[in-house]
């Protein structure tokens, strides 16, 4: 079970790459939405050895289903209704985020190192969680597009997610779903958003925002 | 000592029957008959016969490019085993050799180009050197993930210590290894993602257009070390996916031979079902290989 975890970790960190350095919006989707199912995946890895249980087999489906089909839907619809296909020029280019993608890895490996963390049952599930969330801030400072950053936004709440799950064994369903809801009406809000900026404005690039200044 | 004639000798024998493979895997998913598979052969034949022509702008460098790349090649054919056993010249840290061997060959090339003083030649040495800076750390990093792995610096001693139980222990890291050589493979070779080896004369070749005013034996020089670097590079990719077994040493170099071909068809099937990348954007393909690297290289170091 531990060496499918790893990979399952080692699949996460090049979803987040893909991410990083790809420039069409929907492979961008994609991405997230294959990342989110397989870290739905993740509690009943975790918990394989002392058994499934109900409750905890409903909460992953909850998760999946959220982060893997509906998030992708809802912002494949916003993605249609603006009528962009890529995002032209990010402020770090390309490979430069790629590089800097591996960077937040070696990091959050540093980061653990000295933190004082409870002993982890696999040791690539803390610092890929912190990478995640690094990558998550990374795409929503980088990228112009509302929906890049939509989607900057569910990386660093996978990342938070799984740092969750790791460091609180057992949290409790209502919080779970509570935190399930928060996100998907965040999403939903920001999908309409950008609708409301395309239908307003022609586009969708956040960095124009700033000349609406009076 | 059999072992180490045939490790030396097959690779200058088979090397050019390997893009023979490629180009019949091309043409049979294309629908064509296509070449013949010895094609290279003939042409190497061919020029061996013909007269060079040297331009009275170009001095020694120019002569001496293709002689210095191929013998750098031939002396980079004999560091790596054939068949996960010890090569005709091992030590520990033959790998750098290797790297950097390829690399005297490729700096001969570029500067061979760049004395003939054609501004189309100078382009492609700029993007020769531009994509094989980026392709040379993606191939050491690489090679220094599977020594970490293996505990061990020579080449021999790597690619004979990737066994079953290295596979089960640490996929994901030598599964990224793998391609990132994958991506350097096709690149330092010339083949499709990065530059396409079919056409000439046109504004985005990368290799071609250096060697476009050797003739003759020169030029067969060039052919044929370009086919043993892809032998070489080759038979590193292949034998660090194949894991080592304790099988008899005839079995193990059919093996490594079959890998080879299958190599050689998998690289005809990927030109056959891609195009090739846009020039701006190789640079991000290699520095994904970087990435690839890098990551197989972190995970190796934090194991115990």
């Amino acid at each position: 079970m531990n060496e499918l975890i790893d990979a399952l970790m080692v699949l996460a960190v090049l979803l987040n790459l893909r991410l990083l350095g790809s420039s069409r919006l929907a492979s961008c989707i994609r991405t997230v939405a294959i990342e989110g199912i397989a870290l739905g995946l993740l509690p009943l890895l975790l918990a394989w050895n002392q058994g499934l249980s109900g409750r905890l087999v409903f909460l992953a489906v909850a998760s999946i289903v959220t982060r893997g089909v509906v998030f992708p839907w809802v912002l494949l619809r916003a993605q249609r209704n603006a009528n962009v296909q890529r995002e032209v020029q990010p402020f770090i280019n390309y490979p430069l985020s790629i590089l800097t993608g591996v960077l937040t890895l070696v990091l959050s490996l540093w980061l653990c190192s000295r933190l004082p963390l409870p002993q982890a049952p696999q040791m690539l599930l803390i610092p890929v969680a912190m990478s995640t969330i690094l990558v998550g801030l990374l795409v929503i400072v980088s990228r112009r597009l509302a929906i890049s950053q939509v989607l900057g936004y569910i990386v660093m709440e996978n990342g938070i997610y799984v740092l969750g799950l790791t460091l609180v064994q057992d949290i409790p369903a209502l919080v779970e779903l509570g935190v399930l809801l928060d996100a998907f009406v965040a999403v939903f809000v920001m999908s309409i958003v950008t609708h409301q900026i395309s239908r307003e404005f022609d586009h969708i690039d956040a960095d124009q925002m700033d000349s609406l200044k009076g | 000592m059999t072992q180490i004639l045939v490790n030396i000798l097959l690779p200058l024998i088979l090397a050019p029957l390997l893009l023979g493979v490629i180009n019949r895997t091309k043409a049979v998913l294309a629908g064509r008959t296509g070449q013949p598979l010895l094609q290279l052969y003939f042409d190497l034949w061919k020029l061996l016969h013909k007269g060079a022509v040297y331009s009275r702008t170009t001095s020694w460098v120019f002569r001496a490019g293709p002689m210095v790349g191929l013998a750098a090649i031939l002396t980079a054919s004999a560091i790596v085993p054939l068949g996960e056993t010890s090569a005709p010249l091992h030590f520990a840290g033959d790998l750098i050799l290797l790297a950097y061997l390829l690399g005297l060959a490729r700096f001969f090339t570029v500067i061979a180009a760049l004395d003939t003083g054609s501004a189309f030649e100078g382009m492609g040495a700029s993007r020769e050197v531009t994509f094989s800076a980026l392709a040379e750390p993606a191939f050491l990093l690489g090679l220094a993930a599977l020594a970490r792995l293996t505990d061990n610096l020579s080449l021999t001693g790597i690619l004979g210590g990737l066994t079953w139980h290295t596979w089960a222990a640490s996929a994901p890291e030598l599964a990224m290894a793998a391609a990132a050589m994958l991506i350097v493979f096709l690149a330092e070779n010339a083949r499709i993602p990065v530059d396409d080896p079919n056409t000439h004369l046109e504004l985005t070749m990368i290799h071609e257009v250096m060697v476009l005013d050797h003739s003759g034996p020169d030029f067969a020089f060039i052919l044929y070390g370009s086919s043993v670097k892809m032998w070489v590079l080759g038979a590193i990719l292949v034998q660090a996916v194949l894991p080592a077994s304790s099988a008899g040493y005839e079995a193990r170099l059919a093996i490594c031979l079959a890998g080879m071909f299958a190599l050689a068809v998998l690289v005809g099937v990927i030109e056959s079902v891609m195009a090739r990348l846009r020039m701006i954007r190789v640079p991000q393909l290699l520095v994904a290989a970087i990435a690839f690297s890098l990551l197989a290289i972190i995970l190796v170091l934090r194991r115990p």
